[in-house]
C-alpha cells in the first residue's frame, strides 16, 4: 500500500515539475496558459496528498480557474490589439528587449546557486519540529467554530485575513484605474457562452459555494473558497451576455468591493473595548460573528474576482462599438 | 521516500523554475506565469512544513498562510496583467499614428 502510494506521489511530482517547465517553454502562448491550468490542478491534488483540502481547494478555485480566466482573457486582449486574433500561433505577443545569452546564463547560475541553497536549507530542517498545532489545539474551544484553518484566519489571525481582503481591495481599485485611460478605446469581444449551459450551471455553482462558504466552520472551506466559486458565477454572467456591466452599476460595485473589508474591520472594532482587543469575540457570539463576517466577505470576494476578470470599469459607450461587449 | 519530502523538493524544483522564467523570458504574459509558479513553488514548501509524519492534524497555521498567499497573488497578477493590457494598447496605438 505504502508502495502504491509512494509511486503515486513520484509520479504526480514528476508531472507537476514537467507541466511546469512546459508551461514556459511551449511555443504557443495558449498552451502554455492550458497548461499552467494542469499544472495548478495537480499541484491541489498534490496539497490533497499532504492533507491540506483547504489549501487545494483555495489553489483550485482561485490560483487555478480564476488566475487561468484571468491569463486567457489578457491573452485575448493582447492577440486583439496586436492584430495577431486570427492567427493560432503568436509566440512574441509581447516581445521585449532581447536578452544577451550571457546575461541569461548568469541568470541561470544565479538561480541554480539559490535553489541548491534552499535544497540544502530544507533537507537539513529539523524534521516534524514543534509547530502551532499545539497552540491551536488548545485555544480551539474558544475559538467559536470546529474547523482549525477557519479558526486561524478568521479568530487567531483575523489581522491577516483583514489585510488580506485589504489587498483584494487595492488591486480592483488599482485595476479600474490602470484601465480607466482605456476606457474609449475598443476591447474585444469575448467569446460567447451557450446560454443554456449557464442556465444548466449556474443554480449548481450557487449551491457549491454558498455550501463551501457555509461548511467552512467545521469542515475545509470558508470564505475565500466559497468566494471563488460564486465569482466563477459573475465570470459565466459576464461571458454568456446575460449580466452586462452599465455605468449606472458602478456605485453598487463599490459598495460591494467595500462591504468585507468595512463589516470585517468593523466587527473587529465593534467587539474591542470593555476590556476586550480587537477580534477578541465574546465567546457566546464568536460563531454568528464569524459567520457574519464569511459572509459578507464571501460576496465581497465574489464581486471583486469578477471585476478583476471584468477589468476596466463599465463606461457609458460613445459608440455602439466602444464597449467591450457590444 | 516520503510525501513530505517528494513533494518538498518538488516546491523548491517549480520555485527555481518559475525563478529563471521571470528572468529570463521574453513575453512579458510568461514572466507573470513564472512569477506564479514562483509562489505555487513556495506554497509547496509551507504545505510539507504543515505536514506531520502520521497523517492527521497537520499545523493550520502554516495552511492559513498559503490561502492568504494565494489571495495576495491573484491580487498582484491581475493587477500586472491590466498594466500589461494598458502597456500593449498604448503601444499598439504608437505603431499606428
Amino acid at each position: 500500500m505504502t508502495d502504491a502510494a509512494t509511486l503515486f506521489d513520484l509520479l504526480l511530482a514528476g508531472s507537476v515539475i514537467a507541466l511546469a517547465i512546459a508551461s514556459l517553454t511551449v511555443r504557443d502562448m495558449f498552451a502554455a496558459i492550458v497548461l499552467f491550468v494542469i499544472f495548478g490542478l495537480l499541484s491541489a491534488l498534490a496539497w490533497v496528498r499532504l492533507s491540506a483540502p483547504d489549501v487545494a481547494l483555495a489553489e483550485a478555485a482561485i490560483g487555478t480557474g480564476v488566475t487561468g480566466a484571468l491569463l486567457l482573457k489578457t491573452l485575448h486582449h493582447l492577440r486583439y490589439v496586436t492584430g495577431k486574433l486570427g492567427e493560432g500561433q503568436a509566440r512574441d505577443l509581447t516581445p521585449i528587449a532581447t536578452v544577451p545569452a550571457g546575461v541569461i546564463w548568469a541568470n541561470a547560475a544565479f538561480c541554480g546557486m539559490i535553489t541548491l541553497g534552499l535544497a540544502l536549507a530544507f533537507l537539513g530542517a529539523p524534521q516534524a519540529g514543534p509547530g502551532f498545532d499545539s497552540l491551536v489545539a488548545e485555544a480551539m474551544p474558544a475559538s467559536g467554530v470546529d474547523h482549525p484553518v477557519t479558526a486561524v484566519l478568521l479568530n487567531f489571525r483575523a489581522y491577516d485575513t483583514l489585510m488580506e481582503v485589504v489587498v483584494l481591495l487595492a488591486a480592483v481599485i488599482a485595476v479600474w484605474q490602470i484601465e480607466r485611460g482605456l476606457s474609449d478605446a475598443p476591447a474585444p469581444a469575448l467569446g460567447e457562452v451557450w446560454q443554456g449551459f449557464a442556465r444548466l450551471t449556474l443554480p449548481a455553482i450557487v449551491v457549491v459555494g454558498t455550501y463551501l462558504l457555509w461548511k467552512g466552520s467545521e469542515a475545509p472551506g470558508g470564505a475565500f473558497q466559497g468566494g471563488a466559486v460564486l465569482a466563477a458565477v459573475g465570470l459565466l454572467l459576464l461571458l454568456s451576455r446575460i449580466y452586462v456591466p452599465r455605468p449606472a452599476h458602478r456605485g453598487l460595485a463599490r459598495w460591494a468591493f467595500v462591504l468585507g473589508t468595512g463589516a470585517f474591520a468593523g466587527v473587529a472594532l465593534l467587539v474591542s473595548g470593555g476590556g476586550r482587543v480587537a477580534f477578541e469575540y465574546p465567546a457566546q457570539h464568536a460563531y454568528s460573528l464569524i459567520l457574519l463576517i464569511e459572509g459578507l466577505v464571501t460576496i465581497s470576494i465574489a464581486v471583486t474576482l469578477a471585476a478583476l476578470f471584468h477589468g476596466r470599469e463599465p463606461v457609458a459607450a460613445p459608440a455602439p462599438e466602444g464597449r467591450n461587449d457590444t | 521516500m516520503t510525501p513530505d519530502l517528494i513533494y518538498g523538493l518538488t516546491g523548491i524544483a517549480v520555485f527555481a523554475i518559475g525563478l529563471v522564467g521571470a528572468l529570463c523570458a521574453q513575453d512579458r504574459l510568461r514572466r507573470v506565469l513564472a512569477l506564479k509558479l514562483c509562489s505555487v513553488g513556495a506554497g509547496f514548501v509551507l504545505v510539507v512544513a504543515a505536514w506531520r509524519t502520521p497523517p492527521a492534524d497537520p499545523d493550520p497555521v502554516p495552511h492559513a498562510l498559503v490561502i492568504t498567499g494565494i489571495v495576495v497573488m491573484i491580487s498582484a497578477t491581475a493587477v500586472a496583467l491590466a498594466l500589461i493590457r494598458r502597456l500593449q494598447t498604448l503601444e499598439a496605438e504608437d505603431d499606428d499614428g
